[in-house]
């Protein structure tokens, strides 16, 4: 096999300049086929313009990309024939109606006259749209309508799947619903680019990259990218959340406090400073503490420990909080 | 064959396209009333409003001669259809008050001596004032009521001669004049098929802008440039749908021109309407352009509003061209719709053909031709930055 069927997409030092601002910031990137490869990152970081690149819908301003092949600057006409691109905004037709829109973008793939129907009824299957065929895009809800665009992008059985963001404004049953989906497909040998920043789905990638600020600031299986960190992790259990969170989060010998779920991490603290002061500051402002206990970190921890603390505040804020986990 | 084209038409992706678009265009509640309430609209007002005819000038009398004399020279005023008499006053004074206050457009002052001078063989002098403000219709007016008086004038000569003692009627000069092809000089013939053009070019020229645009706002346009689709049939799979509409909009108005405005109509049908889609295309063609350079919905009206307004005022739909500055006139030749107006009213009042028109119609292709080349060119299956 050559190198581009094992590797369907290859960057080397892509970078893309929107005037004085750098967007996407000399990445390197090698995504194996059959993958789910993770690209995560805060709003802005230069996920859904490295998408697009590798789309050949935004001309690189500099670097090598090569997808399915086939040079971006070049041959951006031959990799649209072979991929699925479901982006961030949904973009199907929500004048028309689902079977319309199936129509549609199976006519604009040329999906053969003999096959469209056995698609259409997989797509519907898939999605679980079956007899809302005829029901407006409009009226779908949010979940649905992510799935229509997925099926929308895989009518013409594409070999490599990019997706931006697909889950975002979906609720935490539909999205597990998608990602079994995703699964299935990478399952079947399909390649799948998908960016989130949700980090509990950051979990079901294969690999993963963290991009921040234009650059991969961190890559590898979610188990490689754990075990890069030094730094301790300490969950906290004790009732009072908010308030125990304000107190802690005030203290400046503690760098790094977060809301995970129900508790609440310490990143990189000093063990001793851990177990001695937290415990008195807790019980000073009169908060019940259940637990202290040093775990292995999340995938949120490694990221916030990654980055300066500077950046932290901005990302505390954009980053959505993880869903609990579903019972 | 026929099966295999009828095959071919199912696969095509400007197919499918077109396919869509109609769909949309039959879901939205504002396109269908804008494309056929709005031509009918614009004909209606436009047919009855821009009139250049000028007709029934409320007119003010003084008349300080009170003689047979003036009394005939007024009534050949007021046999005309131009002029009504509407008031009689005492002065010049009150002429000026009643132009003032819009009541009157024209005067007319008949000195004391009117008739004695008539009687005498001098010349007699009569005053027309006639409100300027509105420099086309009071040059209309001024010509109209020198007409009059040049033809009672004559007749007051020729009445003298005889008297004298000559016998022989006396040699005159007259012009014979015929006007051909609007032998009444109804402006509606005029106005309807220049209305038929701007309606055409704003119909599709707006209407194809702001649908890419839509596609843009909205993030499908997005979803479809990351689709193997080709440029050419992403525009002509827009272009078809709204040609389509412009072309029963030719029909509409040709209809309402023929049967409300009674408008004359000499020329081919088909003739027209072939080079109506010639028109059609090159109006498409700056249409594309418009979308490549604006973001919202709103960019494209304006900047589409920006293009047609001028070009309909200095393509000579109501001021002929010949009399626009030399800068405006080489100027207008780049403007399709300069071309198409007298390619209209050719068909419509004339009813010349092609044998006739050609000056008019390679120009138009040559334009259709350029424009959507550079607008197809610009239009790239990219983001812009």
């Amino acid at each position: 096999m050559s190198l581009e069927e094992n590797f369907p997409i290859l960057t080397e030092k892509l970078t893309k300049k929107f005037d004085s601002f750098t967007a996407v910031n000399n990445i390197d990137l090698t995504i194996k086929k059959g993958e789910i490869f993770g690209f995560l990152g805060p709003n802005g970081s230069g996920k859904s313009t490295t998408i697009k690149m590798l789309c050949g819908i935004l001309e690189p301003t500099s670097g090598k990309a090569s997808v399915l092949g086939y040079d971006v600057y070049t041959d951006a006409e031959k990799i649209k024939e072979r991929i699925g691109y479901m982006s961030q905004k949904f973009s199907l037709y929500e004048d028309l109606t689902v079977d319309e829109n199936l129509e549609f973008y199976g006519g604009i793939y040329q999906v053969p006259s003999d096959q469209i129907d056995q698609r259409k009824e997989f797509v519907l299957e898939m999605a679980d749209l079956k007899g809302r065929e005829r029901e407006l895009t409009a009226n779908l809800s949010v979940g649905w309508k992510q799935r229509l665009a997925l099926g929308c992008a895989l009518l013409h059985q594409p070999e490599l799947l990019f997706l931006d963001e697909p889950t975002s404004g979906v609720d935490p049953l539909s999205r597990r619903h998608f990602w079994d989906l995703l699964n299935e497909m990478a399952e079947e040998g399909k390649t799948i680019f998908v960016t989130t920043h949700y980090m509990d789905e950051a979990e079901y990638c294969y690999r993963l990259a963290f991009i921040f600020e234009g650059r991969i600031i961190a890559l590898g299986s979610p188990q490689e990218i754990k075990k890069t960190m030094k730094e301790k992790v300490f969950q906290i259990q004790c009732d009072q959340i908010d308030r125990a969170f304000q107190i802690l989060n005030q203290f400046p010998q503690l760098e790094e406090v977060l809301i995970h779920g129900a508790n609440i991490h310490i990143v990189g603290a000093k063990t001793d400073l851990v177990k001695n002061l937290i415990p008195a500051l807790l019980k000073e402002n009169k908060i019940n503490l259940l637990q202290i206990k040093s775990i292995e970190p999340s995938l949120e921890d490694v990221f916030v420990s990654l980055i300066g603390r500077e950046a932290r505040e901005k990302i505390r804020k954009e980053f959505l909080p993880c869903e609990p986990p579903l019972n | 064959m026929r099966k295999k084209i009828s095959q071919l038409f199912r696969k095509n992706r400007i197919t499918f396209l077109v396919k869509k678009e109609f769909l949309q265009i039959k879901r939205d509640k504002r396109l269908l009333p804008t494309i056929i309430i709005l031509p009918i609209m614009q004909l209606l007002l436009f047919g009855y409003v821009v009139s250049t005819d000028v007709k029934h000038l409320a007119t003010a009398i003084c008349d300080f001669d009170r003689s047979a004399a003036s009394r005939q020279i007024l009534s050949s005023f007021s046999n005309s259809e131009y002029f009504d008499f509407k008031y009689y006053v005492k002065s010049q004074r009150e002429i000026k008050d009643l132009i003032d206050e819009g009541k009157a457009r024209i005067g007319i002052v008949i000195p004391p001596n009117f008739s004695k001078k008539v009687a005498l063989g001098e010349t007699a002098h009569l005053q027309i004032i006639v409100d300027g403000s509105d420099s086309s219709s009071a040059n209309l007016a001024l010509t109209y009521a020198s007409k009059i008086i040049r033809a009672e004038s004559g007749k007051v000569s020729q009445e003298l001669l005889s008297k004298m003692v000559v016998q022989k009627p006396i040699p005159n000069l007259s012009p014979q004049l015929r006007i051909w092809y609007n032998p009444n000089l109804k402006s509606v013939n005029f106005m309807v098929p220049g209305l038929m053009a701007t309606i055409l070019m704003q119909i599709t020229l707006i209407q194809i802008a702001i649908a890419i645009v839509k596609e843009k706002e909205l993030g499908t346009l997005e979803q479809l440039i990351v689709t193997p689709i080709k440029r050419v049939e992403f525009i002509l799979g827009k272009a078809i749908p709204y040609a389509l509409i412009g072309f029963c909009d030719v029909v509409l108005i040709i209809l309402v021109g023929l049967f409300w405005f009674k408008v004359i109509f000499q020329g081919s049908l088909i003739l027209l309407l072939f080079l109506s889609l010639i028109f059609v295309f090159a109006n498409i063609a700056v249409g594309i352009f418009i979308s490549t350079i604006s973001k919202t919905q709103q960019q494209a009206m304006s900047t589409a509003v920006f293009i047609t307004m001028p070009s309909i005022m200095i393509s000579g739909f109501i001021f002929p061209v010949e009399n626009m500055p030399k800068v405006i006139q080489y100027l207008v030749y780049l403007i399709p719709l300069k071309y198409f107006l007298i390619i209209v009213r050719g068909i419509f009042l004339k009813g010349i053909g092609l044998k006739t028109l050609w000056p008019q119609v390679t120009p138009l292709l040559i334009l259709a031709l350029v424009m959507l080349t550079l607008s197809t060119r610009r239009f790239q299956k990219k983001l812009s930055d």
